[in-house]
């Protein structure tokens, strides 16, 4: 499968495989040589075989030594980020298969050129590399993108799974190993109950974030989203601290015995390492919080701020021999709140974007030195003990997820069914984590490390390999709505209808927790934190923008591809006009047309936004909002043309006949102007539309404007306006006015945007930008002096 | 709307006649639901006596209620007392709901302009996850509660029909696709969606789909679970 993705690159790829090759080659001659002439203060020399004095100058010299290893480490980085090309422009790929398959195969790639060129020094992973430079990308990187809210929303079961999970896992496989290491026929006598236990803690960093990015299309819930995304999180952190402590346990038990004392220490060294982390990682996020507080003048320090204070609470965390990884998280999740108010808004998109690229170029790095340690001679093959540990590893997830599950479910309104926890078992794919874990093992302590290294690679392809690619199916054929493929379409759209419906009512009603504590906390941070960490009038520059960008393109793209859509009849459907005879449609069309619609009605709006471990996509929802905000403008402006309260004809209200004497017209290119009056000709003789029940207008009038009122008002409105053209002018005046405008709605939204819109503050950039539009937008039809001032650029006139 | 407000006078007398009718569970008590039994709780304004008069069937929770207030007046920014569409119009989320208008206008039955307390926790009834048991002990004579599955489809019924004549017609149909279809789709597709959405609901042939008929085309759709919003329990 892989394969067909390279293929389109395989020139390329090739071409540095080869490079690499010859590189290394090279270095291993030149090491050779190096050992032939020691002597020489140049370390190697191009022309050393035909043993020139080494005191000349050479006027070519190879110095492959001296890049060799970030040499070797870029051209590794470079090849996984073409293959990755390759994956994603084929387009069934990434749905097929997670990403980290490819990861892994382009891994056993470099590992087998490795291998084959029997190259001696190839960067080797170890455990300062690990724990300092390539970890805590990736853990910063899924505690920057978690989505708070519904994190602490569900924080209960999340604590419950994630951490009674993987103990369970770990005691679950290191002890029922440690069972089967008893049997004397398989030969793992010398396997002891600490390396066992070891063993099982390693085995249970799962990382099932891998696979999120499989069934996204499945549309998971977002309860269950949230499950698997906190897993991941958490579920890093109290592996490895379960095994530091039970190496730290290792080490003495080489010396001394093990007394009830010691394991009662490490429970509570477990408690403590983790809310130690935790409580670092608090402050710190809080520290840089209220440093980026006063970078107004300097913002592209603002990136490295985050950056670094998230480090360092990472090393402090890890000198104090506390978890590094929580702190790291916790200074992730409670800086990200605050930062992302606080820095402007290209900074907040470098911020994501390096963030992602940090974590996935030591995720790659992970992988390759795992293809590289797959490839080789170091393993020991023990059928048992392979062959048990997958087993064990199924069926202690099975166990830890049915058992915490039923508990937990006991004590939530909305349980999860027993689907979800299917999907939540077969998400444990082992990753990188585990890995490194095994392949950190200290050989001193642990005599048979390659059987341990083997074992988890074994498991690690077997999990990512099968369960990642059949994890989608499998979702999709659990998830019923799409199996029974049997809906009609009055029930596809006013299932849709529902659901926005429901999610507009749940955005009236506000979201309130279960929890007390929650509210307390919000109202804390409003009243103390707020104040402290975020700037004072904050000028929201990317709101403007934003809004400008929105109000002068998007206008403008939306209302072209309206018109060409109207005109291009190369649609299945222009040949169906509303007659009588037509009205039998063949299953195809009806077929086609619940395709239509399920493929172009609006998303529901979802707060957990769509997740990919290894790319940065621009948000559909973003998108979405901003096209329905542009449609429900324009609408609205109609409808205050027409004197309607709102665009489907209510009785105007007293407060809208306010409206009815605003002057309104816009300015235009001329050019349009006549598209538009082209079409409305056209569409004229288009008249045997049932008539409608505006009492307003004659039926044909009205049908005509609902019809081009989404799109083109600006233009019919200039057309019957007839403004004479004095286009750039105004448009210069507008646009002023306009950046007047956003200037007042800039002041004013801060105590509008927090009475009410409390939860969306800093929750996702959509959802951010989405009270903002909606305060513009509002403030806009605020009634009263400024109503009457223009409206956009596009609707403008004095 | 199906319901209209309880105008008429002491409402209240009429809830000590059905304490349960009142929350799930008797002990929250109706004492402390007497009027103004709230206000220690709500400083910014003391509720009028009037606000706390609910038709029985709205059953909202006592702590629901409180925090449904409480949302009223986060809501209600200038303080006055009801709100105005313009104050619905200022939730960001809403904004952006192709149907947010309507959802908005929903909350505003029969062209009203403001929205009181008892009004909107009146509308947000609908939404109420329907108890099984509670379904069980309910006296057949009373009537539908605002939860019931008709309820719920009557509530969404009334999205689409905008002139309120019972049915929804093919230029309504059309109307609430084109919100709710991306700028990518046609006009002619959407004709003739709407074309195909009518006929395939409609039995009587009368072009338009009435309400029975659209809550036929809905029968095997778990309404229940859709409509229900679990923080109002």
């Amino acid at each position: 499968m892989g394969v067909r993705g390279l293929v389109p690159f395989c020139p390329w790829n090739w071409c540095l495989l080869l490079a690499t090759l010859q590189c290394c080659g090279a270095s291993s001659e030149s090491n050779r040589s190096t050992d032939s002439s020691a002597q020489s203060e140049l370390n190697v020399r191009f022309a050393a075989a035909s043993s020139q004095p080494a005191e000349a100058i050479s006027v070519f010299t190879l110095d492959y030594d001296y890049v060799q290893i970030p040499y070797e480490v870029t051209l590794w980085i470079l090849l996984a980020s073409l293959a990755k090309i390759g994956f994603h422009l084929n387009r069934r790929l990434p749905r097929l298969m997670p990403e980290s398959c490819l990861l892994i195969l382009v891994g056993a790639l470099v590992g087998a050129v490795i291998f084959g060129t029997d190259h001696k020094s190839p960067p080797v992973m170890d455990s300062s590399i690990y724990f300092l430079y390539l970890l805590p990308p990736i853990v910063l990187e899924s505690g920057y993108f978690m989505p708070t809210r519904p994190f602490f929303e569900n924080l209960g079961s999340i604590l419950w799974w994630a951490g009674l999970g993987a103990l369970l896992n770990a005691f679950g496989i290191g002890l029922s190993l440690h069972l089967v290491c008893q049997v004397p026929a398989f030969g793992l006598g010398d396997v002891n109950l600490l390396q066992n236990l070891l063993f099982g803690s390693l085995m249970s960093a799962v990382d099932p974030v891998a696979v999120l990015a499989v069934f996204e299309e499945a549309r998971v819930n977002e309860q269950l989203h949230m499950m698997i995304f906190g897993e991941a999180l958490l579920n890093d952190g109290i592996s490895v601290v379960l095994y530091n402590i039970l190496i730290a346990f290792t080490k003495m038990h080489k010396f001394e015995g093990i007394e009830p004392v010691d394991i009662l220490a490490g429970c509570a060294r477990f408690i403590i390492v983790g809310c130690g982390g935790v409580f670092f990682g608090v402050i710190f996020g809080f520290i840089s919080a209220f440093i980026t507080r006063f970078t107004q003048n300097i913002s592209a320090i603002e990136p490295l701020i985050v950056f670094m204070f998230s480090y360092v609470s990472y090393l402090v965390a890890e000198t104090l021999y506390l978890s590094g990884i929580l702190a790291i998280t916790a200074c992730a999740v409670t800086m990200k709140k605050y930062v992302e108010e606080n820095v402007s808004q290209t900074s907040y998109t470098t911020i994501k974007y390096f963030m992602k690229m940090l974590s996935s170029v030591s995720e790659t790095l992970i992988f390759i030195f795992m293809g590289v340690s797959t490839i080789g001679k170091n393993h020991e093959w023990n059928w048992a003990f392979i062959c048990f540990t997958l087993v064990f590893c199924q069926i202690w997830r099975a166990i830890s997820v049915f058992v915490l599950f039923y508990v937990s479910n006991q004590f939530r309104t909305f349980p999860f069914s027993v689907k979800d926890q299917c999907v939540i078992f077969y998400s444990g794919v082992r990753g990188a984590g585990s890995f490194s874990l095994a392949f950190l093992l200290p050989l001193s302590l642990f005599p048979r490390k390659k059987l341990f290294v083997t074992a988890t690679l074994v498991v690690i392809y077997f999990t990512v390999f099968i369960q990642g690619i059949t994890v989608g199916p499998l979702v999709r054929y659990l998830d019923v709505r799409k199996t029974n493929k049997k809906e009609s379409i009055n029930e596809e759209l006013h299932a849709r209808l529902m659901d926005h419906l429901k999610a507009g009512v749940e955005d009236v009603c506000g979201q309130w927790s279960h929890y007390q504590v929650r509210d307390k906390f919000k109202k804390f941070d409003h009243k103390y934190l707020r104040k402290i960490l975020i700037r004072k009038n904050l000028p929201k520059s990317s709101l403007v923008s934003l809004y400008k960008k929105l109000e002068m393109k998007q206008a403008i793209e939306m209302v072209e591809s309206g018109v060409l859509s109207s005109t291009n009849y190369s649609t299945p459907y222009q040949g169906c006009p509303r007659t009588k005879e037509t009205k039998r449609l063949s299953p195809e069309d009806v077929e086609s047309m619940r395709d239509i619609l399920t493929r172009n009605m609006y998303q529901v709006r979802q707060r957990t936004l769509s997740y990919n471990k290894y790319n940065l996509q621009p948000q559909t929802s973003e998108k979405q909002a901003k096209e329905i905000l542009i449609r429900r403008r324009n609408t609205f402006r109609e409808s205050m043309k027409k004197g309607h309260s709102l665009p489907w004809g209510k009785p105007a209200g007293t407060k809208n006949i306010r409206y009815l004497s605003f002057p309104y017209s816009s300015p235009l290119p001329a050019g349009r102007d006549m598209k538009v009056a082209e079409f409305t000709d056209h569409d004229g003789s288009d008249s045997e539309l049932p008539p409608i029940t505006f009492s307003t207008h004659s039926p044909k009038e009205s049908i005509q404007e609902r019809r081009w009122a989404p799109e083109v008002i600006p233009m019919r409105s200039l057309h019957r306006a007839a403004t004479p053209p004095h286009f750039g002018y105004r448009r210069n005046a507008s646009r002023e006015e306009h950046l007047g405008r956003g200037g007042r709605a800039i002041l004013r939204p801060k105590p509008l945007f927090h009475a009410v819109d409390e939860e969306f503050e800093s929750e996702e950039e959509s959802e951010e930008e989405a009270p903002a539009f909606g305060s513009l937008l509002s403030s806009e039809l605020r009634p009263g002096g400024d109503c009457n001032l223009s409206h956009s650029p596009l609707l403008q006139r004095k | 709307m199906p319901h209209d407000p309880p105008h008429s006078s002491p409402l209240w007398s009429s809830f000590k006649a059905t304490p349960t009718a009142w929350g799930r569970s008797p002990s929250w008590g109706l004492p402390r639901l007497g009027p103004g039994c709230l206000t220690p709780l709500l400083s910014r304004h003391p509720l009028p006596r009037r606000a706390w008069i609910l038709s029985p069937d709205e059953k909202v929770s006592q702590a629901s209620l409180r925090r449904l207030y409480d949302r009223f007046q986060a809501l209600d920014r200038t303080g006055k007392g009801y709100l105005s569409r313009l104050d619905l119009q200022q939730i960001g989320a809403l904004a952006v709901n192709p149907l947010g208008d309507r959802i908005i206008d929903s909350f505003f039955p029969d062209g009203s302009l403001r929205l009181d307390f008892p009004g909107f926790v009146r509308v947000l009834a609908h939404f109420r996850p329907v108890d099984e048991e509670e379904e069980g002990n309910r006296d057949p004579k009373e009537p539908e509660p605002l939860n019931s599955r008709m309820n719920k489809l009557r509530f969404a019924f009334q999205l689409y029909d905008l002139d309120r004549d019972g049915k929804i017609s093919r230029h309504e149909m059309l109307q609430a696709l084109r919100l709710m279809v991306g700028v990518q789709v046609t006009e002619e597709q959407l004709e003739s969606i709407a074309d195909r959405t009518v006929q395939e609901a409609d039995e009587d042939g009368d072009g338009a789909v009435s309400f029975l008929e659209f809550a036929k085309s809905l029968e095997k759709m778990n309404i229940e679970q859709k409509m229900s919003i679990r923080i109002l329990k």
